[in-house]
Parts: C-alpha cells; structure tokens; sequence
C-alpha cells in the first residue's frame, strides 16, 4: 500500500470530519502545511479543534479556517498575529486554551509516546496552575519545589509540513521550519506530510531522518508559497 | 526647545543588559528591546543566542539574497546561521529551556513585582497574544533580566508592589533594567536594591517613579 497521494485533498480524504481534533505544525508561518490546511478548508468539515502553536495570520495559514468559522477551539501558545481569531475570542464565538510553548511541545511529546501526564514548573502560580493537581519534588540543591501536572495530547488527524520525504514516509525538515512537526507526527491517528520534494527510497541517509516513516501514514509532493512574516534584512 | 530626555534609550537599556553576559553563556533573548542586546555584545565575550522556535548559534540578519522563509527567530524574523549553528525540534528546544540549561534569559515585561514577579502575556478582556515560551523561560532559565520602560504611558510605575495583571512567573526576576536605572538582588528571598542610575536621573526621580519597596542605598 503506497502512501503517496497526488493532491492535498486526495490525501486529506476521509479524514475531514466534523468535531476531530487536528495538529498542525509549524511556527508562525514557518513550516505551515500549506495545502492541507487549505484541503481542510475545502472540505467544510466544522468544530474543529485545532492544536497548533500559532493561529496563522488574517487569510492565510489556520487563519483561513477561522474566517470560515471552522473552528471551535484552539490550543495555542500565541495568537498574536491574527485579529480575526482576536475578536472571535473576545467574543465568546471561539474556545480557546493558552498552553505555554515548552508545554505545548512536551504535551505532545507525551501523546505520542504514550505518557499520559508529567509534572513541571511551567506555570505555576498563574492562571494556567489553577484547577490542575500540584505536587512538590527536591531539587538538585535539596529544596522542595512546586510542580504541576500536565497531561499528553494527542490528535484524530496531524497535518505537517516537510522538506523531503520517501515513500515510506521518512521525513526531513529544513532549519526552523521543523518545530512542532516531528513531535505532532507521533501523536496522531493518521499523520498526513506535505513534503517540497518526494525523494526515491534510499536517497535520505537513515543517519539523518528526523521522522521515522511509522510516523506518517501519508505523504504528498506540493507547492508552498512560503509567506515571510517579518522579512529583516542587513545591509549587503 | 527640546531637552533631551534624561535616562537610557531603548538602545543604550540594551546595550547596559549586554554587559551581563558572560563568556561561554547560552542566551535566549525575548522578543522587543531585548532583541537589541544581540547588538552590545560585549568585545571578547563569546555567547550563543539560543532562539526558542529550535535554533542554537543564531547568525546576523539576512543580506536580501540571503532570505530563507525557512530560518526564522521567535521573533518571526529573518535569520541567518552561523558555523555553530544547530537545529532542533521544540520539545529538544524547551528541553534546553525547562532543564535549566540556559544561562540567561532577558525578556520585556508589563509589569515586575518586589518580590520578582513578572507579567508580560495578557490584559483581561483587551488583549490576548499569548505566553509563548515566557512561562517557560522564567520557570527554567538560572538568570532572568526583565527589560522595560520604567513607568507607561500615563507615567505610572511598572515596578510595582504586586503585579495586577495575570502574571508570567513567580519570584524569578532577579535584575530589572529599566530607562531609569539598573536593581538587583541576590536570591529568590532577597529584596531588590538600586545598583546605579541612568545618566541625568536623580534618586528623587527613581524613587517617586518606583512604587516597588526597594532597598535605595
């Protein structure tokens, strides 16, 4: 059975459901699978929950899934490039959990290797400590200190962004467009790549993939657009 | 006639947090006036800039044919990279973050408290970006700046008794440089004391802008 589809709505078939929960990787617009988000757009599928670091920006990226009101929640780390998702928060029309980025990446970390909770000092004493069981371990120098327990995340479907990928679904990522993605693809029930390249089994040196193809269970070549948020340029 | 201001610029507040970098640290620098410190590295201090989306060893900005959509900093910007440079994923990065393996951590703040709180991630009902790594910078990082206008718009303190905004961390600022001037303190149980003021600032002029309990002497 070949996991390579043709297209992104090819390979995202079936698997836009109403009410599944999705993971979408990427950091700010870097490393965002482009296509499948807009597959997911196309399909209509509604009460989404979407867990992604970021909310993309006004039109483009998840921010496209929130025009359409597509989405019924989001667990994020930071939306502040999208006022969209701004006045649909404030309101009331979009659920919305804040989940610090270190513990957003470790939660996932978790769902996909089958840890279901870890303790961390992430948090504690704000707003994301409250209703959330503490407990209190020795530090190195001997003091007790406070922790608190979060829980590992898993998914319905991952969507992720690639550099190159094989027919066997191993995958490689290019610099910081890496991010959430290899840590997404192991928490999902079907984890769907869109790669810049599909390359011939055996071209990527096993010493170098960053994703294991047992991760991926669909794999697609596609176009990104690659939008830059915050072009910064020296002087040549 | 326009006086100059009295007190450091957004730039020379950078460039006095610089000067607490040590050489062979690993920095991550937060997003606003502390992406400036990257501009003050002290002369013979050799520091890596870790960058938290999964970039150690962060080089300069692009030259216009340099531009990769695919290497950018946490402030969503254009990077380059260095000989040293590596990349990661973001559980290794907080990894480096949440396991105290970062040296320093200099972040802005919307308001600092005496005993070393920090809120810098929402206002209720107004404005809701989010914490991003914050929380888990001033949770693991040994050494935490916080950098900020000492007082807001309406010329009210921002070092404050107990922060009144949702907060970021508990007890975990140990320096604060502001316009004004530089405090410190030795512990998570010590009070802040004044190190030294910007130039043309007064210790009347701190103090009346300091709601914070700090020691002035």
């Amino acid at each position: 059975m070949s996991k390579i589809y043709q297209t992104a709505s090819d390979a995202m078939a079936g698997l836009c459901k109403d009410g599944v929960t999705v993971m979408s990787g990427g950091f700010g617009l870097c490393g965002i699978p482009e296509n499948l988000i807009a597959a997911m757009r196309d399909s209509g599928a509604k009460d989404l929950t979407v867990i992604s670091n970021n909310a993309g920006v006004d039109g483009f990226g998840l921010g496209q899934l929130l025009e359409t009101k597509q989405v019924k929640k989001m667990i994020s780390s930071y939306v502040g490039e999208n006022k969209e998702f701004e006045r649909q928060y404030l309101g009331g029309e979009l659920e919305l959990e804040f989940n610090p980025q270190g513990t957003l990446a470790e939660r996932i970390r978790a769902g996909g290797a089958g840890i279901p909770g870890f303790y961390t000092k992430t948090g504690v004493g704000t707003l994301i400590a409250e209703g959330k069981e503490h407990k209190d371990f020795p530090n190195s120098n001997g003091d007790v200190e406070t922790f608190i327990l979060e829980t590992g995340l898993k998914a319905d479907v991952t969507i992720i962004k690639a550099w190159k990928g094989d027919a066997e679904g191993n995958l490689i990522f290019k610099a910081t467009a890496r991010n959430f993605s290899p840590m997404m693809a192991t928490a999902g029930t079907v984890t769907v790549a869109e790669v810049d390249e599909i390359v011939p089994v055996g071209s990527l040196d096993p010493n170098f993939i960053h994703t294991p193809g047992i991760f991926v269970q669909r794999i697609v070549q596609a176009k990104c657009e690659k939008r830059i948020e915050q072009r910064t340029v020296r002087e040549g | 006639m326009a006086l100059d201001k009295a007190g450091w610029t957004r730039d020379q507040m950078a460039a006095r947090a610089a000067q607490e970098l040590e050489d062979g640290f690993y920095v991550n620098l937060g997003i606003g006036i502390p992406t400036l410190v990257a501009n003050h590295i002290p002369d013979g201090i050799n520091v890596t800039l870790q960058s938290e989306n999964g970039m150690l060893g962060m080089g300069p900005f692009p030259t216009e044919d340099e531009v990769d959509a695919d290497l950018i900093n946490a402030g969503k910007q254009t990077i380059t990279t260095l000989p040293k440079s590596s990349f990661f994923d973001s559980a290794t990065s907080f990894a480096m973050i949440r396991g105290g393996h970062i040296d320093l951590s200099i972040l802005g703040a919307m308001e600092v408290s005496e005993n070393g709180d920090i809120a810098n991630w929402m206002i209720p009902g107004k404005m809701v970006k989010g914490m991003g790594g914050a929380m888990d910078l001033v949770a693991g990082v040994k050494r935490c700046i916080a950098l900020f206008d000492h007082t807001n718009k309406r010329g009210e303190s921002k070092f404050i008794k107990a922060c009144t905004l949702p907060l970021t961390g508990q007890n975990c600022i140990h320096m604060v440089v502001t316009d004004l001037g530089v405090f410190d303190r030795k512990s998570g149980q010590a009070r802040f004391r004044l190190r030294e003021l910007a130039p043309g600032i007064d210790l009347e002029e701190v103090r009346s802008k300091t709601e914070a309990d700090v020691i002035w002497s």
